[in-house]
């Protein structure tokens, strides 16, 4: 599907959901499984399973799905016109990384409207690194014409385990990138249907009155006691899932860990409300460092679970 | 003589690796080829933002046959030895090797190795792999399903060998998967196309023809020039940054150079803020006016392609990245600025600065205390030192700060004095951290003076109290320039600072802060107090001395407090560090460090101006004739009464009786080191140090004299004691001016 042929109100320089879906047609076309969004609160895509587990052990994967992210942190209850605790990010995961991705990628950028002959696209050194996920990689950030949009990383280390094969991962920022091919100075102006007059349908539309609630939700009403609880929890019932793991392999003696997925999304839930916590300044700096290595330590474990299961690629 | 050219194609290698990668390449493979038995005439290296690049000049085509004649064991010797001697020469039995005879050891055997010269595309096809395998990146990575690392992923090989004449050829390898080649590709975008290349005259004409300049120096050239000019043509400057332009350089293989604004609102904002933003962000330089020095509200940035708009989408797109990135840093700074910096200290509360050494507010405190009472020494109002010190660290909270750490200090003179603190105030609040290293200013305002050397003094004291000191090469928490920027300030603003009383005061608060913080347990676990009950009883006396001394008495280190034991030691230890970082100094200004050993030997000396101009005095002593001399008449008589006082067992003290002086000789030195006490006393209360050595000088001649027409170990039992005493007192008095012992020569 080239530009000229799309409706206008598909057009990736007027539409945001033109833009994400030229993106998905994109990758489609490059033989990605388009996933949809994890069904949870995480704070990049990188923390979806589609990522995070399936980059481990030898078998191939091709995937690309958009991934509401949650920063509590990054709050500013509306008011600042590029700052967002909610906003969605692009992803692509291709394992093993192919030898043309940069070529991929600088093709994904010409089909939603940045035309390199114009636009100065440069891969400035950024090496990646996730502590909850005790992971890294090697990359860049990917500019135009000064601008971050994308984060492009080969995966070297994930929960704690070499990646071989490498998967390299892709991380669009749509609000940014919507912002500058739509040529808007504030996020909520974005198009977001791309439809004109009363059809359209802004950014703010969708989002912003949900920014101004979680915004109040994550800094002043969200119930520390409940939260510092229910990290606990979320610790305990992965911790436990993973030991039911072990047993069922145990039992059914073909090597094979049984419950991996599930635990992995106890991960999650524990990280999420860490930042939550995070948010609400009740957690010091030295404790910060010990909650992050808590999650990290799920995480590992659910890695080396995960690497005996058939998706990790124990047979 | 043949030529060699490497390239290695990679996708973006970050822009602060390239020019020591370059480098690399150039001393493995040099070094490779050399130890193959190879010479060449000359090498360079090159790097781009895709590739590293080597030409080596002049190498031959191949590798001189060698002959070496190996000396083995006798014939009979040992199996053993034998064994080796075959193993060691590569020799398959003993029959290949020879018999030669010697005269005196008789038959013994002789290798003979022999090796045919190599092809030089050989020897570096072999070497290759491995460098390339083996490449010292700081940061390496694999990437698909090879196990091969490199920066980022390596893409092709080129690797052609020949003289200049001839077509040269391709040195085949493989690596990970890559086979050497001859093809090579242009800029990403302006010239993606691939093509072959010979050697490097044609490689180079090649790249530039397809959009690329292969030496980083001429694209910093054509940078710096080109933004020099286009400031030229706005009437504004350049302001340059050598840094920034390395960096630039290392993110573009074709540089052209734009200029973009923005809204000139923003020039509210410090210069510096404006810079960093612009720097740090977006790699582009600032542009200011020649006449005035004020940043303008243009800048220059470099793209690596030629737009076909002639750039005006880069430009547009550029500014509103700065547009918003300096919106973020007004919205910091108005913030900061409406943000009393006295309000800040609670927060300064919750910083840990050291696990072990309490908040940044305590430090604070103990800035405030030592501040005040070093205002004495520098000349400063106590109450500005103690003002300056209570608001030196309170930017390290500020938004504009947390965004910008190296503007810590810059930031809080800014805010001090748009919220009406006095210049000299503000200007200590950025001063107390200099000088930062050897080039840095050193400061000479007296309050920014008295909290520069409180900030020094508190982390050393601090740091020695919980054995925290550095080792070799690390020293994390920058100890050793701690201690020079204290040798810094007291020499190049001449203070009279007793140094040793200001670090036991600053010990003694680290202490007390030590034990609020942690509680007096806390005390016991120091690395210095000891362990075992003398300990627990030591650290009960400290704790109780330290909750004495807290109040007036601590607050004054001329009200003296005597040192205890156990601070005695630490602090001669830190002394000892000091002194250490002073000879490094005074060696570089040419004074000899055994100078400085002799000054700091008398013991006491806490006034490091006065351990300089004294060693410096007598480096002028040592450096006359009539110095030279005396030198050789200390050490003759120290030599006498070493001997004589291990013979004997003990020493030759008290006064030598004139009644036992028989010879004008002695008499006469006798008088002249009496004359000379007298005269030395006064100098050297007086710090004329000048004058205390020439006095001293004037021992030379009876000295000498006394050496010629004297026998020290007379007879006369009494007559000789008289003499060892007289011996003692010219060691004695000599001693008053500086430790001679420790003069090397």
């Amino acid at each position: 599907m080239s530009r000229d042929t799309v409706p206008a109100h598909m057009d990736p320089t007027k539409s945001f959901q033109g833009l994400l879906l030229t993106l998905q047609q994109f990758w489609a076309d490059k033989g990605c499984a388009i996933l949809q969004p994890y069904d949870m609160e995480v704070g990049a895509g990188t923390f979806h399973p589609g990522t995070t587990l399936r980059s481990l052990g030898p078998r191939p994967w091709k995937a690309a799905y958009v991934q509401p992210c949650r920063r509590p942190t990054d709050g500013r209850y509306g008011e600042n016109p590029n700052r967002l605790q909610h906003y969605y990010q692009f992803q692509v995961i291709l394992k093993p990384s192919p030898e043309n991705l940069q070529e991929l990628y600088l093709e994904s950028l010409r089909a939603i409207g940045i035309d390199t002959g114009v636009h100065d696209v440069r891969f400035v050194e950024d090496d990646w690194e996730s502590p909850t996920l005790g992971a890294w990689g090697l990359g860049w950030e990917c500019w135009c014409d000064g601008m971050e949009v994308s984060q492009f990383t080969y995966f070297q280390q994930v929960a704690g385990f070499e990646c071989k094969p490498v998967s390299g991962e892709l991380t669009y920022g749509l609000e940014r990138l919507a912002m500058y091919v739509q040529g808007v100075d504030n996020v909520y102006d974005l198009n977001f249907n791309g439809r004109e007059g009363d059809e359209k349908i802004s950014y703010g539309d969708v989002f912003h009155q949900a920014e101004q609630e979680f915004s109040r939700h994550n800094f002043e009403y969200a119930d520390t006691e409940m939260l510092f609880r229910h990290f606990k929890d979320h610790e305990d019932e992965c911790k436990r899932l993973l030991a039911f793991s072990e047993q069922a392999k145990e039992e059914a003696g073909d090597g094979l860990q049984k419950v991996v997925l599930p635990a992995y999304d106890q991960v999650n839930k524990a990280s999420h409300v860490f930042n939550l916590l995070d948010a609400r300044g009740v957690i010091s700096v030295t404790e910060r460092q010990s909650y992050i290595l808590r999650v990290r330590e799920l995480a590992k474990a659910c890695g080396a679970a995960f690497l005996e299961t058939k998706w990790g690629g124990k047979e | 003589m043949p030529d060699l050219l490497i390239e290695l194609f990679s996708e973006e290698i970050p822009a602060r690796m390239q020019r020591r990668a370059a480098e690399d390449l150039k001393k493995l493979v040099t070094n490779a080829v050399v130890e193959a038995g190879l010479t060449y005439e000359g090498a360079k290296a090159f790097a781009t933002p895709r590739r590293l690049a080597l030409h080596v000049a002049g190498l031959p085509a191949a590798s001189a046959a060698t002959r070496e004649e190996r000396k083995g064991p006798r014939v009979g010797a040992p199996e053993k030895a034998l064994e080796g001697f075959l193993r060691g020469a590569g020799l398959a039995s003993i029959d290949d090797a020879q018999v030669q005879n010697d005269p005196k050891k008789g038959d013994f055997y002789v290798a003979v190795i022999e090796k045919d010269g190599r092809p030089a595309t050989d020897i570096i096809a072999e070497a290759m792999p491995t460098i390339i395998s083996n490449f010292p990146w700081p940061k390496s990575q694999r990437w698909g399903t090879g196990s091969l690392k490199w920066v980022r992923p390596l893409h092709s090989i080129v690797c052609t060998f020949g003289p200049e004449t001839e077509e040269p050829e391709i040195v085949h390898f493989e690596v990970g998967g890559i086979k050497s080649g001859n093809v090579t590709r242009g800029h990403r975008f302006l010239a993606p196309q691939s093509f072959e290349v010979r050697r490097l005259e044609d490689y180079m004409a090649k790249l530039e023809a397809h959009k690329v300049v292969l030496d980083a120096d001429r694209r910093k050239d054509i940078i710096l020039h080109d933004a020099q000019n286009a400031a030229l043509a706005l009437g504004l400057e350049l302001v340059e940054d050598e840094g920034l332009l390395e960096e630039v350089a290392g993110l573009n293989e074709w540089p052209t150079v734009l200029i973009g604004a923005y809204d000139e609102a923003f020039l509210a904002l410090p210069d510096e803020v404006i810079k960093l933003t612009i720097k740090e962000n977006q790699k582009n330089f600032v542009l200011r006016d020649p006449a005035t020095g004020k940043l303008s509200n243009k800048f220059a940035l470099t793209t690596n392609i030629e737009a076909t708009d002639g750039g005006a989408v880069i430009i547009a797109g550029n500014e509103k990245v700065v547009a918003a990135r300096l919106s973020d840093a007004k919205f910091f700074w108005e913030g900061d600025l409406k943000t009393k910096l006295e309000s800040n200290l609670p927060k300064l509360d919750s910083i840990i600065f050291h696990e072990k050494l309490g908040t940044v507010g305590q430090r604070v405190q103990r800035l405030e205390r030592l501040a005040t009472e070093l205002a004495s020494v520098t000349g400063a109002a106590p109450a500005d030192a103690q003002r300056a010190a209570k608001l030196a660290k309170t930017d390290l909270v500020s938004a504009s700060v947390f965004e910008f750490t190296e503007l810590q200090g810059l930031i809080g003179r800014y805010l001090a004095t748009a919220q009406g603190e006095t210049p000299a105030i503000a200007a200590a609040i950025e001063d107390h951290y200099k000088p930062a290293g050897a080039a840095d200013e050193v400061p000479s305002a007296p309050v920014s003076i008295a909290v520069a050397l409180a900030d020094k003094v508190d982390v050393l004291a601090g740091f020695w109290a919980i054995n925290e000191k550095p080792t070799g090469s690390k020293d994390p928490f920058a100890l050793r320039r701690a201690a020079l920027g204290i040798i810094r300030i007291v020499l190049e603003n001449d203070l009279r600072l007793p140094l040793r009383d200001v670090l036991v005061q600053a010990l003694r608060r680290n202490l007390a802060d030590v034990a609020t913080a942690r509680g007096e347990d806390a005390l016991k676990g120091l690395p210095f107090i000891g362990k075992g009950e003398a300990g627990e009883d030591l650290v009960s006396g400290l704790f109780s001395f330290v909750n004495g001394c807290a109040g007036k008495v601590l607050d004054s280190f001329s009200e003296k407090v005597p040192e205890t034991a156990l601070e005695r030691g630490l602090i001669d230890d830190l002394m000892g560090f000091i002194a250490e970082r002073l000879k490094v100094v005074m060696k570089d200004k040419g004074i000899r460090h055994d100078l400085i050993d002799a000054v700091f030997a008398l013991g006491d000396q806490s006034d490091l101006a006065l351990v300089v101009k004294r060693a410096e005095a007598l480096g002028a002593l040592l450096g006359s004739e009539d110095g030279e001399n005396l030198l050789a008449g200390y050490k003759r008589a120290a030599n006498i009464l070493r001997a004589e006082e291990k013979k004997e067992g003990t020493s030759f003290g008290g006064e030598p009786q004139s009644a036992l002086l028989i010879e004008p000789a002695e008499v006469a030195l006798f008088e002249a080191i009496c004359g000379l006490e007298a005269q030395v006393a006064p100098l050297l209360v007086a710090n004329d140090y000048n004058g205390a050595m020439s006095a001293l000088a004037q021992l030379r001649a009876p000295v000498d004299k006394f050496f010629v027409d004297i026998h020290v170990n007379a007879e006369d039992a009494k007559v000789r004691e008289n003499r060892l005493k007289l011996l003692t007192r010219i060691r004695h008095t000599m001693h008053q001016v500086a430790d001679f012992s420790k003069i090397a020569g």
